[in-house]
Parts: structure tokens; sequence; C-alpha cells
């Protein structure tokens, strides 16, 4: 889809005003979010005793308790998460050279969930950490194998071997996940708020654990950004421009994998951010990748956070899982977009 | 493929041409699906040998009055609608990946899906007193109305970009689909336990406890929309070869393209209204096809519907006679069998 417009890549694009302006306003939102996120919540906590329990913690007072074990580690859960699948998604599409690409395709969330329901209907696992454990093995396992049925057979790992091979793996692992819920209720009821996705009622210990993991991966995809924008104008320009197409695609899903992989651990499956964040950021940014990968990051994980708090303010004192609400808010914005910027 | 002689049909105003070994390929797939259903009919809860279940087909009497009404009443309908739902899917799948040039574009890709899971989960969670009949309207009426919005959203007035464009079709496919699955998810999340566990046996997609009612439902829209299939295939070749092109061979672009999409969307909406959603057959049987036939539209259409229809027969006999009593949906087994099968006939090919 992006050929066309490819022609348009020039070193201007490399530093185009608007693009390098947009960026910290990006940036200024994200951490407006954060804070709302922080103050906003069952209880609503003033922004100054927010950055009192930051810089001046008093284990006696109820709001800092609050702050540092419930919304620190889920505000930072979610710009973490969200950031990751954002690029997760951004590095797919522009590995598959597919618009319908996302994390998932590489069955990095189906693999992830059949684990975890696996696990809690064989082995009886019951908390967090150890869902963690399980979605990230779950996860990785099935990337790998997609990736090798990907490679098989001539020309190494083409974008539709990929894409097919992850489409059709990840069918069949979601089918089996379906089957064990479909006939052991206890199963059903024990993961049926992990599936749909949540950044609550993660330990620090759990996020930090997580954390490098992350950040890694985001540092691994930016520096890859000049490689992904070769890749994603077609192997044949790639290869003519003497790049390693086959290392380059080897690293670009392994940022993925560790991505999506340490995103589903945290989170559980939460969709369409790696789906949706990587088009709007296109409509704006173009198809350089060295734009396009931190604006994903930063949007994504804005979106995230912002999900979150809706989801938590919206049916206080309940809260709605927000892999939820990041469909319900993100389909419509990105049905509007799409009317108003896709013009081809 | 090239050196194939053709076969060629005239009619006064209408003429298809296909490759000679079509009527093999679709011969072949015919008589594996009957194969199927002579065991699919014959076993179960009440054996019956092959050749019995032959004769009972023919008509003829046989001295165990049990075996009319088990094969005719109980086991043939059902395994024919199995038949039915999936040629419906892979036919709609053929038309949908030819008109949108994405080897992952499946009938979920029409909103179809998307929506009749929507309507259907709302009225199994929400409104469990329902009588059962409102179910299939219910679906069928979701999926539609999601189709018609979704082309909607996606029609846009102009010069150069005008009307639909199968880019903006997928996109906004996507946004709706995703924010209809977050009402689905909401309602399994949240709903009574109970009820949740039948809204996924209703999501993995069966033809559990059909009969001739609903084959007499489907069988009228099979018998309109795959003739219609076939003849608007032509379209899809040249679709395919870029929409300049297409323009230029004088396609009224905008108007085929909208027919084409109605047949995919009724075609599965249909199917949803007996089987649930019964998913990956229009993904799957669309790319069999294509490794038997080639890619001309002509064959890939039939071909992938009889390669749908033989699949979800096969899928359904295995689910009922693997692990009796409990009976796996045909949806579920289809992922299970058809991924490896795919992925070898996939992979088969790109060796040779």
């Amino acid at each position: 889809m992006d050929i066309a417009r490819t022609s348009n890549i020039t070193k201007r694009n490399a530093l185009h005003p608007l693009l390098v302006g947009a960026f910290p306003l990006c940036i200024a939102a994200l951490l407006l979010a954060v804070m709302a996120s922080i103050a906003f919540g069952a209880a609503d906590i003033h922004v100054s005793t927010v950055l009192d329990s930051i810089f001046a913690f008093d284990a006696a007072n109820t709001n800092h308790l609050i702050i540092q074990t419930l919304r620190l580690p889920r505000m930072i859960t979610a710009v973490l998460v969200g950031a990751a699948l954002g690029v997760a998604g951004a590095i797919m599409q522009g590995l598959t050279r597919n618009p319908l690409a996302d994390p998932g395709l590489l069955g990095i969330e189906s693999g992830a969930a059949l684990a975890v329901v696996g696990g809690v209907f064989l082995f009886r696992i019951n908390s967090l950490p150890v869902y963690a454990v399980f979605a990230f093995i779950g996860g990785t396992l099935t990337a790998l194998t997609v990736y090798a049925l990907g490679s098989m057979g001539r020309g190494g790992a083409t974008p539709f071997k990929l894409t097919i091979a992850g489409a059709a793996l990840s069918s069949l692992l979601s089918s089996l996940t379906t089957a064990i819920l479909m006939f052991n209720q206890r199963s059903l009821e024990e993961v049926r708020f992990w599936l749909a996705g949540s950044v609550a009622g993660r330990e620090m210990s759990l996020v930090l654990e997580a954390a490098p993991f992350l950040l890694g991966g985001l540092v691994l995809a930016f520096i890859m950004g000049r490689q992904i924008t070769t890749l994603s104008m077609g192997e044949d320009i790639a290869r003519g421009l003497g790049q390693s197409i086959g290392w380059t695609k080897l690293f670009a899903a392994g940022a993925v994998v560790v991505l999506a992989g340490s995103a589903v651990a945290l989170a559980g499956p939460i969709g369409f951010i790696g789906l949706i964040i990587p088009h709007v950021v296109r409509m704006f940014a173009g198809v350089d990748y060295r734009w396009v990968l931190p604006y994903s990051a930063l949007l994504g994980a804005t979106f995230l956070v912002v999900s979150d708090l809706v989801g938590r303010v919206l049916v206080r004192p309940l809260e709605m899982p927000v892999g939820i609400m990041t469909a319900a808010i993100g389909g419509p914005v990105f049905i509007y977009l799409v009317r108003w910027k896709v013009k081809r | 493929m090239s050196a194939s002689p053709w076969i060629v049909v005239r009619a006064n105003k209408f003429s298809i041409r296909m490759d000679r070994r079509i009527p093999f390929v679709l011969g072949g797939l015919l008589l594996a699906a009957f194969l199927v259903l002579i065991l699919h009919v014959g076993i179960g809860e009440y054996n019956i040998a092959p050749l019995d279940v032959v004769n009972t087909l023919l008509g003829r009497e046989l001295g165990d009055k049990n075996y009319h009404f088990v094969v005719m009443e109980l086991r043939l309908p059902r395994a024919i609608l199995a038949w039915l739902v999936g040629a419906a899917l892979g036919a709609s799948g053929a038309i949908i990946q030819g008109l949108t040039r994405n080897p992952l574009a499946s009938p979920d890709l029409t909103g179809v899906t998307a929506g009749a899971s929507a309507a259907a989960v709302t009225l199994i969670i929400f409104l469990p007193h329902a009588p059962d009949y409102w179910l299939p309207i219910t679906a069928f009426g979701g999926g539609v109305f999601v189709a018609l919005m979704l082309y909607l959203f996606a029609w846009r007035g102009g010069t150069s970009a005008g009307g639909d464009s199968p880019i903006r079709l997928i996109l906004v496919g996507i946004g709706l689909s995703a924010a209809l699955g977050a009402f689905t998810s909401f309602a399994l999340t949240f709903g009574d336990l109970w009820h949740v566990q039948s809204a996924i046996m209703w999501l993995a997609g069966t033809v559990y406890a059909t009969g001739w009612n609903d084959v007499s439902a489907l069988l009228p829209w099979l018998i309109v929309c795959l003739p219609l299939a076939l003849y608007g295939a032509r379209d899809l070749n040249a679709l395919n070869l870029g929409e300049d092109v297409a323009q230029g061979l004088g396609l009224r672009l905008i108007l085929k393209r909208a027919f084409l999409l109605l047949l995919s969307v009724a075609l599965a909406a249909i199917t949803v209204t007996v089987a649930g959603i019964i998913g990956f057959v229009g993904l799957i049987a669309p790319h069999l096809a294509r490794r038997l036939v080639g890619s001309m539209h002509e064959g890939l259409v039939p071909t992938a519907a009889f390669a749908g229809g033989f699949l979800v027969i096969l899928a359904d006999f295995v689910g009922r006679t693997i692990s009796p009593p409990t009976e796996i949906p045909a949806g579920i087994v289809i992922a299970i069998i058809g991924v490896p099968f795919f992925l070898y006939l996939l992979w088969k090919r790109e060796k040779a």
C-alpha cells in the first residue's frame, strides 16, 4: 500500500519541521495523560499530593500508598505496554507490507493466551506473575514457530509466507484455546478477565522485571528505523541498496517478539493498538520508520494510558478492562481518521 | 499452466473460459465430499454399514426400519448442511480475496462476522429468555447491518478518490470489527458464566442439531448466489490486474465491486444463521483452490466453494465422531486439522 508514497522519501523528510515540531507536543500529551492517570480513579487525588508521594513519600498517608502501590505501577505498565505494542505493530506492517498485519500476526497473542489458558486448565496456575511467565514463553515459542514455518522453502522468510503461516497458526491456537474454555467452566471463570487485557493490579516488582525487556526492545527497534524503512519498500529494492535483508528481518522480528511478548506477559492480550497506531502515525508521519517508530511508541503509550483512565473513570467504582476500552474508543476514532485521510 | 488448453462455453451473450483441469478438480472434490458424507451418515451412536447407507440413500427398503429415520432425518441433512455452509464460505472468501487483493482477507473483513457475533452474543447473554428462532434472525440482521455500515463509512464522495476503495474498506473494516469486538468481549467478560459458555459455543461455529428446514433455508441463497459469483469472477481477474488496468478495460469499477461485495456478504451472512461463526474456511479454502487450479477466478471461485464444502463436512464428521458423546464444533476442528494440511500444501508447492 505504501509503494506509491515511497517516492516521497527524501532527505528533507528526515528532518521535516512538522515532524520535529510535533514531537515535543506528543511528549507533552503523554505527560499530561500520565499525570491524569495517577490523579484520577476510584478516589481523586490532587496533583500536589501526587508529586509529594514521589518526592516526599509518607507511608502513613493513604493517598501516598494508593499512588505508590496501585497507580504508579499501573501507569508505568500502560506506558510501557502501549509503546511496545505501537512499535511492534509498526515493525510488523513494515516487515510484511500488509496493512492488516499486527503483532498478533506472529502468533504472539494467541500463543500467550493458549499457554495461560492451558496452564490454568492443566496446572491450575492462578497468579499474575505465573501467568506472565506462561504468556511470555507461549508467545515466544509461537513466534519462533511462525518464523520457522515462514522461512521454509524458497526465498526465506517472505512477507507472504510469514503472513500466511502466522494467520494459520494463530487460528489453530485460538481454536484450541476456545476448545478448552468451552468445555471447562473453571478455566473460563479464572482467565476471562486476563483474556480481556488489563493493566490493573500489576505489582511493581513484576513491572520492573518486564521493563528491561520492553526498553531493550524499543531501543533495538529505534536503531533499526533506517533498515526497516528500506525493507518496507520491497525486498528487491532493499537488496539493491545493499541491505542484508535476512539479518534485518531476523532482528526486526526479534524486536517484535521481545516487545509484544513482554507486553502480553504484563497486560494480557491487548489487541488493536498494534494494528491502528501505526496507521494513524503513517497518516501524518509518512513512511520513514525513523519517525514512524518513535511516534508509534509515543502515541501507543498515550492511547493506552488514556483508554485505561477512561475505563476506570467511566464506570466508577467498577473497572472496564483496558483491552475492551482501547477498541471501543479507538475503533470509531480510527474509522473517522480513515474516512478523512485515506484518499486512495 | 499456461500450456493447458481451455474449455470455452459460449451462450448467447455469455461466455466463460476455464482451465481444462477444473472439471476434474471439481469432480474430485465432490467425490471426496461424498465419501465423507457416507461415513458421516453411517458412523455414530448407531452404526450403519456404508453399503446400507447407500441403499437407504437410494430409497431401498432395508430390514431395519430405523435406518431410514437415522439416515434421512437425523444425519443426512446435517451433513448436507455442513457442505453447503462450507461452499458458501469458500466462495465468499475467494471473492473477497480477489476484491481486496489481500491474502489475509476473509469474509470477516466485510464486517459480517463482527456484526453477527455482537448481535448473537447480546441475545444469548443479555436476553437469555428470547425464543430460539430469534437467534438466526438476529445474527443475520446484525451481520448484514454492519456490512452496510462498513460500506457507507468507507464510501467517500469526490473526484479522484470517489466512491469506494479497497484499502479504505479494509481499514474501516478493521476499525468497525474492533469496536464491535470490544462490545462482544465486554459481554463475554461480564456476562453470566453459563450464558457466556453457550455464547462461546455459538461463536465457535457448529452445525449441531440442524435439519432439513435449515437446508431449505440455505439452498435457495446458494442457488442464486453461486452462479452470480461465477459470473462476477471474470471481473475479479480484471480487478486483480490493478485498478487502472481494470478501469482501462472499461469496467464500471464501483458498480462491479459493490456487486461482488454484496455477493460475498450475502454468502457469509446466510451461513451464520444456521452455523454460527465458522471461521478459517473463508480464509483457507481460496488458498487451497489457488494451489489446485491457479489464480484465474472463473476456476477459483467454484473450486474454493467445493473445497470449503469438503473441509466443513470433513470437520463436522471428525468433530462429531472423535470423542462421543462430546461434540467438538466444526469451526474448531477445521482450524486444528486444516492448518497443518494447509501449511503442508503451501510449502510443498513452494519447494517444487
